[in-house]
């Protein structure tokens, strides 16, 4: 049963959002001789109680928005407005504040908690940062409470995380991640370095608390599956920008971006009986390097449809002009001059 | 460095996934218990450690093992007088040297100089060099790139010859200036070894999941990366500190290093050097101390490594 | 029936010496390829398909490795009974290999043509110029853009896709009649994984190679495969033609793998997930290795493990209730 995302005002609001890291050349004298262009102008809302989904393929940019929304990065431009406040130039206590309800869930269970921690120093370090949050005395137990919550054994409190298996461990970065109580979590892949039968367990666990705490997620992965299943609304992004965004039926059911079709085309389904009738768009080449991003729309050099308007014109993240008087789910915002709906493209 | 190479290998090698949680044993054990579970068990620390902890008792209580006076000597009656190797612990069990001094009696009281120039710089180099190389390898920048560069000079530097020079301006050459002379001259190697595992460590996400929690840089230092950063070090100091013994003996050999009235091996080396045809005994006993001492270091050094290498994890 | 297939694993036992105690990695495994199918071996991490592969590749870490049973046999020859020279004859000319990770395969100081060159010099005996020659061809053939002018980069100036066609190029180069294929496209995003493994069927097909593919990929599976080994803590529960294990799978674990993957054609509601966790090798538990996490265990699936045993025709599960889950209607 689809949550019915709260219209209020967004928690949090990403305007134009810019990240280039510059290139330098020598040693001493450090010249710059270019810029990574790794996010290049991201907008998007996240509503309370929400999923936003963000998909797209290694080198994208979605984990360098992902250390953005955590200011584990100074944007070069851009804001990012959490409860109408810029927090992309904070520090030291404005930070520090608004770092309690922005936490975040890392992919890689076995580099993401200190080996040489118990558990409960893991869970338990956001209360000694933010002594405020939880008095000293209550602090064990609040960590067992979370262990708890998380379907991890309390009593285990005193064991280091080589003890335990990839998604218990996992289970206890999400503790950690709750234990400010925030009100967004970034998930940056929580999934994608775990089993195929642990992987549902955790995604389950991840809904569970999102109901029972309220929590807003910003879910970036590399699987389009997973993606469809968790989010209330997806956004697609290619070279540092986001090509295409709407909610989960609008982006799998009626994609109008090329690059969306050819994504879920290529997604391998699990059904042997499809392999006949489906209907594979096989992209040509390879993404171009950031670093020099084609003029125009960026997917051009690898679109099948681009003509030289493709090269002269960047297409704005708009609804398209054909589908503008259009009602239903191909009216949604895709940066294409030659949007057009193709059936069944996400289909065994 | 091969030392830190081949560390640095062993943990890069991926580790056969026999997959499957481990068992979790009723308790936590931490990775430094875990280590120290496989360093009992390991006959190569077990000797070592044996040895070691025979000569830090004879440099702490020479007196135990021989009440004889190192520097008093009786060449009349006892000019390179041979081994007599049945009488234990007596003061003729090693036989006398040219100055007619108990071999043995020389050879115990000797082992307090060797030991106190290996400790004692092996803990200034680790604290100074350990420091600056955290320090570089946290923050970078321009701290990073003048210690960088002081790392090369010194690098281009042989540590004998610059400790031959060094020592050679000074006159009066007692153990804390030879002790000072080497760790000026070593520090940076171990800066570098904390440096390159310090910029490892502070990759890891859960460095990353700290600073995002709001962390301060101390409590990232210590806490975080520190305790992560610091297993490498441990290792080249314990095999350093027996090559820092060996250097102090051969700088005494070379009659830079300590000097008389301290009693040390490298001393008794280089007087043997001459008798070595006639009275090879002179010779052997304290080379042989001191090869026994490099070596329970090495031996050490090289299970400790086996302890903290994470391979079988 | 005479024929004797390309490869046939039989009984397969391999162990390792951990910390812990000794890991049955690979606990009495079976299976067969023939010339231009393809197997698939699925399995999650510590199931034991990547040490089988590697024990019929001879490319198993021993110690702390052993293989402690078992035949394979290639075209009917036991590998692990024939001479040293015999065997290297076998592998590396006539069975190849794809890895995951093509940067750490392939060797970062030599040129990819040199690398491919190599191959033909070593075991064809080919000039310098003539394998060079082949080099180029075979870049050519597994589509690579512009392959005489890349021929002499190196292996980190290629992208991960085209890194893997190169390994698929190796692998290749000897006309091999077995390819094994170690999860050749996880590493690969989405887009270029189908290339990927749209080449590689293609260049099966051509060839007529049997393929050996090792993944966790249920969907990638469904793509390719002619028949599926679902392998858990080292054994095969259950084996059959793609097409029936998708639609009636005889063993709980294939069913409540199937059922846990979400869906990209609709939403769906809460996953269907496998309570617990996969066992620990060194400590199985007694009877039916996947009973603790079973849901329709039994005193008899915690007491005996269950054999392997044919359900339908071409068609084996390890399970003492498969008549019951073959006949469980579809989640």
């Amino acid at each position: 049963m689809p949550r019915q995302p709260d219209q209020r005002e967004p928690i949090l609001q990403v305007r134009d959002l810019v990240k280039h890291f510059p290139l330098t050349q020598g040693i001493l004298l450090k010249r710059q001789i270019g810029a990574v262009k790794a996010v290049d102008g991201v907008s998007f809302d996240l509503h309370p109680g929400e999923t936003l989904g963000i998909v797209g393929e290694s080198g994208c940019g979605k984990s360098t928005v992902a250390r953005l929304l955590m200011s584990l990065e100074t944007p070069t431009s851009g804001q990012i407005r959490y409860k109408g406040q810029d927090i992309s130039r904070l520090s030291g206590r404005a930070l520090k504040a608004v770092r309690r309800n922005i936490q975040m869930v890392f992919q890689d269970p076995y580099t993401s908690l200190n080996p040489r921690m118990t558990v409960g120093d893991i869970i338990g370090e956001p209360y000694e940062i933010h002594p405020e949050a939880a008095p000293r005395g209550e602090r064990r137990r609040k960590v067992q409470e979370l262990l708890d919550v998380v379907g991890l054994n309390p009593e285990h409190i005193n064991r280091y995380p080589h003890q335990f298996s990839g998604g218990q461990r996992q289970r206890i970065g999400i503790a950690r991640g709750l234990a400010l109580n925030p009100e967004i979590i970034i998930c940056d892949e929580p999934v994608s370095a775990l089993d195929v039968s642990v992987q549902a367990q955790v995604i389950n666990l991840m809904e569970r608390l999102q109901d029972e705490f309220g929590l807003s997620y910003v879910f970036i992965a590399h699987d389009l599956s997973v993606v469809r299943h968790i989010s209330d609304r997806v956004a697609v992004m290619y070279l540092g920008r986001i090509v295409e965004t709407g909610s989960h039926q609008e982006i799998y059911d009626h994609p109008t971006h090329p690059y969306t079709q050819a994504l879920l085309s290529a997604v391998p389904v699990p059904d042997p009986a499809a392999r006949e009738h489906r209907e594979r768009i096989i992209l040509r080449g390879d993404v171009p390097s950031p670093a020099d991003p084609p003029s125009g729309c960026r997917f051009r050099t690898r679109c099948w449809k681009a003509q030289r308007t493709c090269a002269e014109v960047d297409p704005p993240l708009a609804v398209p002009v054909a589908f503008q008087g259009a009602r239903g789910p191909v009216a949604h915002d895709s940066a294409c001059h030659f949007a057009e709906e193709k059936e069944h493209v996400a289909h065994g | 460095m091969p030392d830190t190479t081949s560390i640095e290998k062993a943990t890069g090698t991926a580790p056969v996934k026999v997959g499957a949680p481990l068992p979790a044993p009723a308790k936590g054990r931490s990775l430094w218990a875990d280590a120290w579970h496989d360093l009992r068990r390991n006959p190569l620390f077990v000797i070592s450690a044996a040895l070691i902890l025979f000569l830090v008792v004879l440099a702490l209580f020479p007196s135990l093992f021989t009440d004889v006076n190192p520097r008093d000597g009786d060449p009349a009656n006892h000019y390179l007088g041979r081994p007599e190797l049945t009488h234990w612990f007596r003061p003729d069990w090693f036989g006398y040297d040219g100055q007619g001094r108990s071999i043995w009696a020389r050879v115990v009281h000797g082992t307090r100089a060797s030991i106190l120039v290996g400790f004692g710089v092996t803990l200034l180099v680790t604290l100074v060099g350990g420091l600056t190389g955290l320090l570089a390898g946290y923050f970078g920048g321009w701290l990073d790139s003048v210690l960088s560069r002081i790392t090369d000079i010194f690098f281009g530097v042989p540590f004998l010859l610059g400790a031959l020079v060094v020592l050679n301006a000074v006159t009066d050459r007692t153990p804390v200036v030879v002790m000072g002379a080497l760790a000026f001259l070593g520090w940076t190697q171990m800066a570098r070894v904390m440096r390159g595992s310090v910029l490892t460590t502070k990759q890891a996400d859960y460095v990353t999941a700290a600073r995002a929690l709001g962390a301060g840089t101390w409590r990232i230092m210590l806490r975080h990366i520190l305790p992560n950063a610091v297993a490498p070090v441990l290792v080249v100091a314990t095999i350093a500190l027996g090559s820092y013994i060996s250097a102090e003996a051969t700088l005494s050999y070379l009659g830079v290093g300590l000097q008389d009235p301290t009693v040390s091996w490298g001393i008794d080396i280089s007087t043997a050097s001459n008798q070595v045809r006639n009275a090879p005994h002179v010779l052997f006993f304290p080379a042989g101390m001191l090869s026994l001492c490099v070596l329970a270091f090495m031996m050490m050094g090289d299970a400790v490594r086996d302890a903290l290498d994470p391979k079988l994890r | 029936m005479t024929t004797v297939p390309l490869l046939e694993v039989r009984d397969l036992q391999v162990e390792f010496h951990t910390r812990d105690g000794v890991a049955k990695a690979v606990n009495g495994v079976s299976y067969t390829v023939e010339a231009g199918q393809t197997l698939a071996v699925l399995g999650e991490s510590g199931s034991g398909k990547s040490v089988t592969a590697q024990a019929v590749m001879g490319i198993l870490d021993m110690p702390p490795g052993r293989i402690t049973g078992g035949q394979i046999l290639y075209r009917g020859q036991d590998l692990l009974t024939m001479s040293e020279e015999q065997r290297r004859k076998i592998r590396g000319d006539r069975i190849a290999m794809i890895f995951q990770d093509a940067l750490s395969s392939l060797n970062p100081v030599l040129s990819v043509g040199y690398q491919l060159a190599e191959m033909f010099r070593v075991h064809r005996g080919m000039s310098r110029r003539q394998a060079r020659a082949r080099a180029i061809e075979l870049m050519d053939r597994v589509r690579i853009p512009g392959a005489r002018e890349r021929v002499n980069d190196y292996p980190h100036q290629f992208s991960g896709g085209m890194r893997q066609r190169i390994m698929i190029a190796m692998a290749l180069a000897l006309e091999p009649d077995l390819i094994i294929a170690d999860e050749p496209t996880t590493a690969l995003d989405v887009t270029v994984q189908a290339q990927v493994m749209d080449l590689l069927a293609e260049l099966q097909r051509e060839y007529r190679m049997g393929l050996i593919l090792i993944t966790h990929d249920l969907g990638v599976v469904a793509d390719v495969a002619d028949t599926i080994a679902v392998m858990y803590a080292g054994r095969i529960v259950e084996r059959a033609d793609v097409h029936q294990l998708y639609r009636r799978p005889a063993h709980p674990y294939t069913k409540g793998l199937l059922d846990s993957v979400p869906r990209l054609d609709h939403k769906g509601g809460e996953l269907y997930a496998i309570k617990g966790l996969p066992p620990s090798l060194t400590s199985l538990p007694g009877g039916c290795a996947f009973s603790p996490r079973c849901a329709a265990a039994t005193d008899l699936c915690r007491s005996q493990t269950p054999a392997v045993v044919p359900v339908a025709p071409g068609r084996v599960a390890a399970c003492h209730h498969w008549k019951e889950t073959l006949d469980a209607p579809a989640a």
